[in-house]
């Protein structure tokens, strides 16, 4: 051996330049396959039998009408945040705060609700607790973005914080000045007028976020804004010597974010839980996050993302019901999902050229 | 006077806690990895840690002794914050996955692999998994003898914590030392302040990561493991556990990444924390107490970034990941 090849590591890397849309995907398919491969072993440390079990969770998500219309409930709050997060992540802004932001869509749409009802007709009511949760949520959103603009705050603390601090002013609300019966420390529930009306048998909520999803897709592809967006996100210094307002751009794009975020707390009080508590958010903030980036921000790719995520939540409550496997392995296999995607992405980034290889070349 | 004492007694317990959280993290975020998943990490510390000393006793049986025992959960809760911060570091450093996301995908599949964990244990112990009340005792123990404790006031106040709190001054006080006094203290900082300078500079800046991302990790799941094994009493209770991870990563932010701020930082947090079981005051509700831990975290990070002053900054490559190709 010669001291050149010595000195060639054993594994090197190469940034692929291009790769057929194809491959792409059947990666990305892959990785999904093989997560489910190892989602598999926490299933036999127990006892269960993995087939069974993924059977249980398909059969329990989607088999039947009344199923299927529970696990879109659960993807509609999902779907909606994750197009709330695309942006600010577009724009490398990092976005954490999207439970606290809906978290406060949720409390003013339930002011509304609680004491406005009964002196609003329903369908103005209705859009009065969207807009209030919007711009609630938008302004809660703001809050940050406008340190980072002004004085360059870190976004990712400060969002995470904002989440806590607004979890908290519901746990004062809920046993504190709107607490219904005396002691029970519950916000009462919404009178009919307040409650989003199904359709197809799931509240209308799914329209709305469907509708968004258009939206997105045309607002970041097609407009200046989502231009502008895409610039800063690439470089904060190209985006200022064309001339952007960076911070304005900053502050405007993490309102719209907040406003959606704050809408998707309207529809889970107005639709699903028809009342207010503390853990109204239950963690769709984050999860949503990670439905935005693996969709690689593609308004479209999150559906599936998002029905994905939802159908495992959903069927693992019947596997725990079924056969005993606490309902936390959805937790779990979600995470061992997520971190098979996000390595996929390396594979389809770069390229793997290992020493060996090399030698053949040299002596042919 | 007394209510006072028994505020910091209560506060030092918790304290305690947040203590290992937040020194994990700070190690971990002077390498710029920030790792979201402390929440998750924790989770997975207090489950296995409880799992490593009920197994100890079933096997062990009547002969089991507490210290052991102790050593045998703070490997165990070590171990798995090891195995989760060594996921998240081949995909971020590795990988060169993005550090929210990886972080918070940790968040999730830690607290599914401890409530799991915990749930199965629970059923398959037939609905009880708690200790003997011998080792239960030597959990919660304090190790200073009588007279020291017996001192009025102070006794209390220094002497009358678990071994678990002084444990966790050690490490803060080796930590400081480690960071600002020795070689490879500095080099961790300037690969957290700037990858390509410390490249250049010859400094194996994937090693450096590795190292302070798991062993903080393991720091971190000590945490979960003294929650589980003091306040909630041995037995697993996930209620209780969430949210703490958070408020590490919280608390990192107050202590302005030093580990020596980070003793009574989080001793101040605990206070914050339990304040409103012990303590009332007119009009302000027990339950803003508790958001109060955060309020203060976010005035602490828009000063820090206003005044701008150079030595309580994070650490400037927080969050990013390095690749030397990427210019």
């Amino acid at each position: 051996m010669n001291t050149a090849e010595n000195r060639t590591p054993l594994i090197r890397l190469a940034k692929r330049t291009e790769m057929s849309r194809r491959n792409m995907w059947l990666i990305r398919v892959g990785s999904i396959i093989i997560a489910l491969i190892l989602g598999c072993i926490p299933m036999l440390l127990t006892g269960n039998n993995p087939f069974e079990a993924y059977g249980v969770i398909i059969q329990g998500s989607v088999s039947r009408p009344v199923y299927l219309k529970q696990t879109i409930r659960t993807a509609i709050p999902l779907l909606g945040c994750a197009l709330a997060i695309a942006p600010c992540f577009k724009m490398k802004f990092w976005n954490i705060g999207a439970e606290g932001q809906i978290t406060m869509g949720a409390v003013f749409a339930t002011y509304f609700a609680l004491f406005w009802s009964d002196k609003i007709p329903h369908g103005l009511l209705l859009i009065i607790m969207a807009l209030s949760g919007a711009i609630a949520g938008g302004l809660w959103a703001v809050i940050p973005a406008f340190f980072k603009a002004k004085w360059n705050t870190n976004e990712t603390l400060f969002t995470l914080m904002m989440n806590y601090i607004a979890i908290g002013i519901v746990a004062w609300l809920q046993g504190g000045p709107w607490e219904g019966r005396k002691g029970s420390q519950l916000i009462p529930m919404f009178s009919d007028s307040a409650r989003l009306p199904t359709v197809f048998g799931v509240n209308c909520g799914w329209i709305i976020v469907l509708v968004l999803v258009v939206l997105m897709y045309i607002y970041m592809n097609k407009t200046k804004q989502g231009y502008e967006i895409a610039v800063i996100g690439d470089s904060v210094n190209t985006a200022r010597y064309a001339g952007m307002n960076v911070g304005w751009i900053i502050v405007r794009t993490m309102f719209i974010s907040g406003a959606i975020s704050g809408v998707v707390g309207f529809i889970i009080v107005s639709g699903a839980n028809f009342t207010l508590y503390s853990g109204v958010a239950d963690g769709v903030g984050f999860t949503s996050i990670t439905v935005a980036w693996l969709s690689q921000l593609n308004s479209f790719a999150m559906i599936a993302i998002s029905m994905i995520l939802a159908i495992l939540e959903k069927g693992s409550n019947t596997l725990q019901t079924r056969m005993e496997v606490p309902a936390s392995i959805a937790d779990i296999i979600t995470g061992i999902l997520l971190f098979c995607m996000l390595s996929c992405e390396f594979f389809i980034n770069y390229r793997l050229i290992f020493r060996h290889k090399e030698k053949k070349e040299v002596t042919a | 006077m007394t209510t006072l004492i028994t505020l910091i007694v209560a506060a030092v317990t918790f304290g305690t806690v947040l203590m290992y959280g937040t020194l994990g993290e700070i190690l971990t975020e002077k390498s710029g990895n920030l790792n979201l998943g402390v929440e998750g990490i924790m989770y997975m510390g207090g489950t296995f840690g409880l799992a490593g000393a009920f197994y100890y006793e079933k096997a062990a049986g009547a002969a089991a002794s507490g210290p052991l025992a102790i050593i045998i959960a703070i490997m165990a809760a070590f171990a798995s914050g090891m195995v989760a911060s060594a996921i998240y570091s081949f995909l971020t450093i590795t990988l060169r996955a993005n550090q929210n996301v990886t972080g918070l995908a940790l968040s999730i599949f830690g607290t599914g692999i401890g409530q799991f964990v915990g749930e199965f244990m629970r059923v398959s112990e037939g609905g009880y998994v708690a200790l003997s009340n011998n080792l239960k005792e030597s959990f919660s123990a304090v190790i200073f003898p009588d007279f020291l404790v017996g001192i009025p006031v102070i006794g209390n106040i220094l002497f009358s914590h678990t071994v678990f709190f002084y444990l966790a001054i050690v490490i803060a006080v080796l930590m400081y030392l480690f960071l600002k006094k020795t070689r490879y203290g500095l080099y961790l900082c300037a690969v957290g302040e700037s990858p390509s300078t410390s490249d250049a500079a010859g400094i194996n800046i994937v090693k450096y990561k590795y190292l302070a991302t798991i062993i903080g990790g393991g720091i971190s799941a000590i945490g979960g493991m003294v929650y589980i094994m003091t306040t909630a009493g041995c037995v697993w209770n996930h209620e209780g556990l969430s949210g703490v991870g958070w408020l590490a990563v919280a608390l990192v932010i107050f202590c302005m990444w030093r580990p020596l701020n980070a003793i009574w930082g989080s001793v101040l947090f605990g206070a914050m924390m339990i304040m409103y079981l012990r303590v009332s005051i007119p009009f302000i509700p027990t339950e803003l107490y508790k958001i109060l831990p955060y309020v203060v975290t976010v005035i602490v990070l828009v000063l820090t970034s206003m005044r701008n002053s150079r030595d309580k900054q994070p650490p400037a490559s927080l969050g990013n990941n390095y690749f030397r190709e990427d210019r």
